[in-house]
């Protein structure tokens, strides 16, 4: 049995080491909004954020998460409160089918608490996922309208 | 906006106002879910609760391109509701069956979603309004004509009463439905063309957006499946014993004759047993199939005489056989895959009596027709439970394979949910790809150098071949001319050439192909505006000017090809290294053009920036299609670039992204969109914008470069895309 944090809260499960955190978090814990999209680390569409690092967690073993906060696109808004990228997602009309999206807020928001002024080299470097419909014109957009008020 | 997609709403009675002779209709499903909805429906379409919440039933899948807000636009303009009370839920095609089809067709292809329900969905509002008013005038003794209905609420002027939809929507529910159902002039739309927000979007920002693979029901187990790497094959063999104890292993299932599935109690135990599992193939003979040996099967089309006419006017060989000068060139595009971000799964639940499924759809009636014959019940005894799709793209409406598997290998645990999810390899390598196709054209020109004559002959795959064979008549697959069309309302040839052959030798390799955003027109547009800009290279003529006298006969052609390449700056210096192309398509009922801007700087290729024009007759919600059209920009380009699918020993090459690469942000062009709807008619949005990405940008490179790349994906002919 391994401990896990998430979003704060402790869960036991009763998992092989070595199963990639996503399936933990998405089959085990039952949280879904963390989604698969390619099981190698490519795609970004599993990303979460370890003590505060964004990570893919399709590429990490369960058991390297235990005693670490993990943290899921469930864990981001504060009672309620969504945190200014997932409003500035809404303000910016960002998602199509929405797939990805999860994955992108995660990478962005720990991108922008790294550098809260990312430029757009830094979002061109830093913000690698996959994005199948293409909204990247609208995550670019979205992502300077917080940069500008920060 | 509080939207909560009602997709799992498992018994509930309805009171069908606007069914036939009022049909009262109950519904019962196995309850694996329970969420009983009490309050009546007003009619199919709207029901109002009464804290005045407005629910909308949207027949069509949401799989991104923004249907289901605006289809909700439209129900909600002639409903006359306060939209910021809307939300939507899906109805299933099992509950439209049993009201005679009441919301039309499920189906959410070739562009359709909107401007193929635009009366239905309109009447549907306009009928609930009426008898939301109706029943008001009743309750105050009045004549409906005198009252009148806005932001939901209903108002008496003369006696200044009013009151709110959700007060009176169970009377009206009881109203026999109008028979006479008037619908509001364009020129008084309220809510069609404004910029409403997406429904859907603040679920997609928090995770809450069910999607097919996050179907999660009481007792259910995880399947992982493979079928044979080469298309055709079949199972020779395979070793249970070997996974038979593994941890978590609860079944394993041969699928047809094809495939292999492992049941566990996770999908990563299923998916790593399955990976261990010794299974032998019987390839057969399409594991001599490769690349070369497609790409040798095409070029004999382009020169066969077994041939099928698309679109022709004078006599173009005979006129090319005496022409001044010839010119010929010889286009080949490739494989594509969907690569959807959700990869296909299915959650199917057998009982023995009846059937369910819970998945991502383009075409809820196909998969419960699939469901029922996989299951080998009677349709009444099945129904498909849509949910968002994490992409479509065409993928999920070209076949219901995976939900037929899913249904198989309930069926071998009948009692127990099984949710089946295919790994990204196996959706890559399994897919219906766009189909590879080549086109040989030869233009004459006369001795006054005036183009007098073009024969297109395509040479590739069919789809319909693929995905049904009957709608194949007389050698002509209905898709295969997309762009070439002789007039017409969907996607006429926008060029008068005086003697024009268009003709097609379909060529069928072994893989399956099938819908691919765009469909046919991303090569076609790619051999009409790359050839045409060869043909203006050739002539010495501007581009431009060289489009703009063939297509006097086509205004509306040439009036969003004039708007991208005015706004696109086309005939004024550009800033130094950049290059403009331009091109121009009418599909999917839509007239579209674009002018893109880039720079090469050895091999590699910058895409800054692409002015695209579109006339889509009426446009529901604009910042919609201007995303929409961004967004095919990249799938796109993609495709042009980066895309590609080959075969070696009949099986596809790529597995994954690694070897089937994105465009990712920092490729990523400004797109800027002109958007020029003219009226009187309705066109597509999420597909004909992308099929003049690649040959606006193509028209560019060859601007830059003075070469003209005829093969693709680019990156194979060795530029990047950076």
């Amino acid at each position: 049995m391994l401990r896990l944090s998430i979003n704060g809260q402790s869960h036991d499960v009763d998992v092989e080491p070595n199963t990639p955190l996503l399936w933990v978090i998405r089959d085990t814990v039952g949280m879904t909004g963390t989604k698969y999209g390619c099981g190698i680390a490519q795609c970004g569409a599993c990303t979460v954020h370890i003590d505060g690092i964004a990570m893919r967690s399709c590429g990490m073993q369960v058991n390297d998460a235990v005693g670490k906060q993990i943290t899921t696109i469930e864990g981001l808004a504060n009672n309620g409160v969504l945190n200014v990228v997932q409003q500035a997602w809404i303000d910016h009309d960002v998602p199509q089918c929405g797939y990805c999206q999860s994955g992108m807020i995660m990478a962005v928001t720990a991108l922008l608490n790294n550098k809260p002024k990312a430029t757009d080299d830094d979002i061109d470097r830093e913000i690698t996922n996959i994005c199948r419909c293409g909204t990247y014109q609208e995550i670019r957009s979205a992502i300077r309208s917080i940069v500008a008020k920060t | 906006m509080n939207f909560q997609p009602k997709f799992d709403r498992r018994s509930f009675i309805v009171s069908s106002a606007a069914a036939a002779g009022g049909l009262c209709l109950a519904f019962r499903a196995s309850a694996a879910i329970a969420d009983a909805v009490s309050e009546p429906e007003v009619n199919a379409w709207v029901v109002i609760k009464p804290d005045e919440t407005v629910i909308i039933r949207i027949a069509r899948s949401e799989m991104g391109q923004g249907t289901l807000t605006g289809l909700a636009q439209m129900v909600a303009e002639e409903l006359e509701c306060d939209w910021s009370k809307v939300t939507c839920e899906f109805p299933t095609p099992g509950q439209n069956a049993a009201r005679n089809h009441v919301w039309g067709s499920f189906f959410t292809a070739g562009s359709q979603g909107i401007r193929g329900s635009v009366d239905l969905v309109r009447s549907g509002g306009a009928a609930a309004r009426m008898m939301l008013i109706e029943a008001a005038a009743r309750r105050w003794g009045v004549a409906a004509s005198e009252c009148s209905a806005g932001q939901g609420k209903i108002v008496h002027a003369s006696s200044r009463r009013s009151t709110t939809f959700g007060a009176v929507a169970s009377a009206a529910a009881k109203l026999a439905p109008p028979t006479n159902i008037p619908l509001k002039d364009p020129k008084d739309w309220k809510l069609i063309g404004k910029d409403v927000k997406r429904l859907d979007t603040p679920d997609k920002t928090q995770g809450k957006t069910i999607f097919g693979i996050d179907i999660r029901l009481p007792g259910m187990l995880y399947a992982a499946f493979s079928a044979c790497p080469v298309n055709g094959a079949k199972i020779k063999r395979f070793d249970a014993t070997k996974i038979a104890t593994n941890t978590g292993v609860k079944k394993i299932v041969q699928i047809e004759d094809y495939g292999v599935a492992v049941v566990a109690d996770s999908w990563w135990r299923a998916k790593t047993a399955l990976d261990a599992l010794p299974i032998e193939w019987d390839d057969g003979a399409n594991a001599k199939v490769s690349s070369s040996s497609i790409d040798a099967v095409l070029k004999e089309g382009l020169d066969a005489n077994d041939v099928v006419v698309g679109n022709q006017s004078g006599d173009a060989k005979a006129v090319l056989a005496n022409a001044a000068k010839t010119f010929e060139a010889v286009y080949s595009y490739p494989y594509q895959a969907h690569a959807t971000m959700e990869p296909m799964n299915a959650t199917a639940l057998f009982t023995g009596e009846r059937c369910e499924v819970w998945c991502s759809t383009q075409n809820g009636e196909a998969a419960l027709a699939v469901v029922a014959q996989a299951a080998g019940l009677r349709p009444e005894r099945c129904d498909v439970h849509k949910t968002f799709l994490g992409g479509g793209f065409g993928r999920r409406s070209s076949s219901q394979d995976y939900v037929r598997q899913a249904v198989l290998i309930a069926k071998q645990m009948p009692g127990i949910p099984i949710k089946m999810l295919w790994s990204r390899e196996e959706d890559m390598t399994h897919d219906w790809y766009h189909p590879i196709t080549q086109c040989k054209m030869i233009a004459g020109f006369d001795k006054d150098n005036n183009l007098i004559a073009i024969h297109y002959r395509i040479s590739g795959q069919s789809i319909f071949a693929s995905i049904g064979p009957s709608q194949i008549r007389n050698g002509l697959d209905p898709v295969t001319f997309s762009g070439f069309s002789a007039g017409g309302n969907e996607d006429a040839f926008g060029y008068t050439i005086p003697n024009l052959l268009v003709d097609y030798a379909m060529r069928n390799p072994h893989l399956h192909s099938g819908f691919w955003r765009g469909v046919t027109i991303n090569h076609n547009a790619i051999f009409i505006e790359c050839f045409m800009d060869e043909l203006a290279s050739h002539a010495g003529i501007d581009a431009l000017e060289f489009r703009r006298k063939l297509m006097g006969n086509h205004p509306k052609h040439l009036a969003v090809l004039n708007a991208a390449a005015e706004r696109g700056g086309w005939g004024k210096p550009a800033p130094a290294g950049i290059f403009r192309g331009l091109a121009q398509a009418m599909v999917f009922g839509s007239y579209v053009a674009a002018c893109a801007e880039v720079s090469v700087v050895g091999n590699n290729v910058k895409v800054h920036r692409i002015v695209a024009a579109t006339d889509p007759g009426y446009a529901v919600n604009p910042g919609q299609i201007e995303r929409q059209v961004a967004g095919s920009f990249v799938y796109g380009l993609t495709g042009l670039f980066l895309g590609g699918i080959t075969v070696k020993d009949g099986k596809v090459e790529q597995q994954n992204f690694d070897s089937y690469d994105m465009m990712r942000i920092r490729q990523m062009p400004k797109v800027e969109t002109v958007l020029m709807p003219s009226g009187g008619f309705w066109g597509g949005v999420g597909e004909p914008t992308i099929c003049v990405a690649a040959p606006a940008v193509l028209n560019a490179i060859a601007a830059a470069t003075g070469k003209r790349y005829r093969t693709f994906p680019l990156q194979a002919q060795g530029l990047s895309l950076v």
